[in-house]
């Protein structure tokens, strides 16, 4: 993985090294080249690899105390809120918990877009990035359902039913799904099985995003290969882990106000209600973070259609590193990618709100503009944009920007492009 | 620095804003806002204002209204109304328990204890709906939680009875209330002048008594409120010197390669 060959100083450690190298890649994480222009747009990696285990602990403490019966979910819930010591705090960790994770994901993702960190030779982690995200969608949907509470149930509900859209199997994979002819005890408890289950299969995900994030190494603000190690990089530890843990702190103060202050601001209140399958809610409506999806669901008339797109929100995600075909990978060198850039940064926040409005009149016709928008910038715009964008002049390196680099710096500044080459901050 | 800030910002409040919106059928009328004393970051509940809140809830709400999963030892626990242990022993012998199997296979009753949740008005649901004309009077436990307005709102449903307006026609049983969803009540008025004697002569006016219920019915929806409010001030001061440290480290560190950070 290495560059250079390690040997352990230590005679136990190289008989031990020589048998299972967890020194060298103890070795490799720490010398780890990395680019030292990132910005702090970069320390969300860091920040979401502290989500999940945050979740995975504070889960594993709630699992001991959470009952996964339709008659005792709701209450063993209460129990954990009153009588477990210091529950209240790790629920609502775990909760809030999920929304941080959440914000934090987007941010990154949005980040990779903005710096086409998708780009080749990145295709593979931005893949498995993907799958990490859709599987995190999953996991907070199954864990919402867990407190029993009227949105659980209804949310649960709404979500399973969009398989029996697929054809002659929709209904009895739809069946398969509940355990039974509707949401009940039998699906509740096997919610509770794969809540458990998937974070797992997301840490593994996470090394493999991690492991194959080593190989080319970062991209970085202004997008260019650098030769590792160089003037260009610094050694992971201690400068990237420093600044990591700094973001990470001011990321937890944040997230403490939440947690401490307006630990249910973020959840619906009818989810204090407890399950009624008798009794539908007015409104149903999915946690924040997946309102975009739910948008775009609601937007289409037709339910599997409805569906199909929702997913193909995911899909054309996953596929993006070939359907935008410009080389530049940094939207500092494209200006034209970068309006359409927030363009979509809008559309999606739009369509979150949209989502959360009822699917009528005014707000579904914004809806399915606002879908329309979102499929085309991805398969028109942007494999259209890729050939014909005049880009920038982009520099060779990113310690002699001007000096080695552009072959003619003027040109940038000539249009007026404020690129802050080395900004850090 | 500052454009994370921003971005953080902006995030926060979209998804504030976009979130939970509420509806309603029927007219909507702002709510009553009280200025609730445990509402801010330092919020503590008014210790008086639960005992006479709880002393509300058994003499008007408790016949019909259950708390199941609040227990009379939570009434001496601190953040709460604080009542003393034999206070709240006391009150917990007024109420009968079924207990049991003894060891003669029998079921048998007796005075509840400090560890015993609030005994519940009705054996079951059905007998609740029976009672009340069809609709369930709903647990209390964490209403108001459960509604969106909160405190406001359980304060405004209570005071919100008023006549129906021209041309509404209500059925047998069933109240105009201003603020209730839908605007239809089935629970009728509850509170008139002096309907409790409180027992530290705070005159029992309907809005006196509508702020106590509510304030004791938020404790029993977020009892650890207090305790949450003072370990997050800790924790918040803890990580913002802590963060403070970080960053002169970073600043440190970074200055061996005369880049800024």
């Amino acid at each position: 993985m290495s560059s250079h060959e390690y040997t352990p100083s230590s005679k136990f450690g190289k008989w031990f090294n020589d048998r299972l190298p967890l020194l060298t890649l103890a070795n490799h994480l720490t010398d780890y080249p990395t680019p030292k222009n990132l910005n702090y747009w970069w320390t969300f990696g860091g920040i979401l690899t502290f989500c999940l285990i945050t979740q995975i602990i504070t889960g594993l403490v709630l699992a001991m105390h959470y009952i996964a019966h339709a008659d005792l979910a709701f209450g063993s819930v209460e129990h954990i809120m009153r009588d477990v010591n210091y529950g209240w705090l790790i629920r609502y960790v775990h909760a809030n918990g999920a929304s941080m994770f959440f914000l934090a994901v987007y941010i990154h993702i949005f980040r990779a877009l903005y710096y086409g960190s998708y780009k080749s030779p990145r295709e593979i982690i931005w893949i498995i990035g993907m799958l990490i995200y859709f599987l995190m969608m999953a996991t907070a949907f199954l864990g919402y359902v867990l407190p029993w509470g009227q949105m659980s149930f209804w949310g649960a509900t709404v979500i399973t039913n969009l398989f029996s859209a697929i054809p002659l199997v929709g209904e009895s994979i739809t069946h398969w799904l509940w355990g039974g002819y509707s949401v009940d005890n039998p699906t509740l408890t096997r919610f509770f099985s794969l809540h458990y289950l998937f974070p797992f299969l997301i840490l593994g995900l996470v090394i493999l995003h991690i492991w194959a994030l080593h190989v080319p190494g970062n991209n970085n603000p202004i997008g260019i290969d650098i030769k590792k190690p160089s003037n260009d990089t610094v050694p992971f530890h201690p400068y990237i882990v420093i600044k990591d843990i700094f973001a990470l702190l001011i990321f937890l103060i944040i997230f403490a106000f939440f947690v401490f202050f307006s630990p249910n601001i973020l959840g619906h209140s009818d989810n204090y209600i407890e399950a009624n399958p008798l009794v539908t809610p007015a409104h149903i409506v999915p946690e924040w973070y997946l309102l975009p999806f739910y948008a775009i669901l609601r937007s289409i008339p037709d339910k599997l259609l409805g569906v199909i797109a929702m997913f193909a929100a995911i899909f054309v995600l996953v596929i993006l590193p070939w359907l935008d075909t410009s080389k530049v990978r940094s939207a500092l060198f494209r200006p034209i990618y970068k309006q359409f850039y927030w363009f979509l940064v809008a559309d999606v926040l739009i369509l979150g709100y949209m989502g959360a409005m009822p699917a009528e009149g005014v707000y579904l016709l914004i809806a399915r503009v606002a879908t329309a928008y979102y499929f085309i910038h991805f398969l028109v715009i942007l494999p259209i944009l890729g050939r014909k964008e005049r880009t920038l002049n982009v520099p060779l390196s990113i310690t002699e920007p001007v000096l080695g680099g552009m072959p003619n710096p003027s040109m940038a500044k000539a249009k007026g492009d404020k690129v802050k080459i080395n900004s850090l901050g | 620095m500052k454009k994370l800030l921003k971005i953080y910002l902006t995030t926060i409040f979209l998804t504030l804003s976009t979130h939970n919106i509420t509806y309603s059928a029927g007219e909507n009328y702002p709510l009553l806002k009280q200025d609730w004393s445990f509402k801010s970051f330092f919020g503590t509940f008014d210790r008086a204002s639960l005992q006479r809140g709880y002393q509300v809830y058994t003499e008007v709400c408790a016949s019909c209204h259950s708390l199941k999963y609040v227990s009379y030892r939570n009434l001496a626990e601190k953040g709460g109304p604080e009542f003393s242990i034999e206070q709240a022993k006391a009150i917990a012998s007024n109420f009968e328990v079924t207990d049991g199997p003894n060891n003669d296979g029998e079921m048998f009753t007796r005075p509840a204890k400090l560890s015993d949740k609030f005994v519940m008005p009705y054996a079951n649901d059905q007998e609740a709906k029976l009672s009340n004309g069809g609709a369930y009077p709903p647990d209390m436990s964490v209403l108001v939680k459960a509604r969106a307005g909160g405190a406001d709102y359980i304060y405004s449903v209570i005071l919100g009875y008023e006549d129906p307006p021209e041309g509404m026609k209500l059925d047998d049983g069933v109240y105009y209330n201003k603020y209730m969803y839908g605007n239809k009540i089935k629970m009728p008025p509850q509170l008139y002048d002096d309907l409790v004697t409180y027992a530290d002569g705070t005159p029992a006016t309907p809005e006196q008594m509508a702020k106590d219920i509510t304030t004791f019915l938020a404790w029993t929806a977020e009892p650890k409120l207090e305790e949450r409010h003072k370990f997050g001030f800790r924790a918040i001061i803890y990580l913002v010197i802590l963060t403070i440290l970080v960053y002169f480290s970073m600043k440190r560190i970074w200055s061996r390669i005369e880049t800024k950070v």
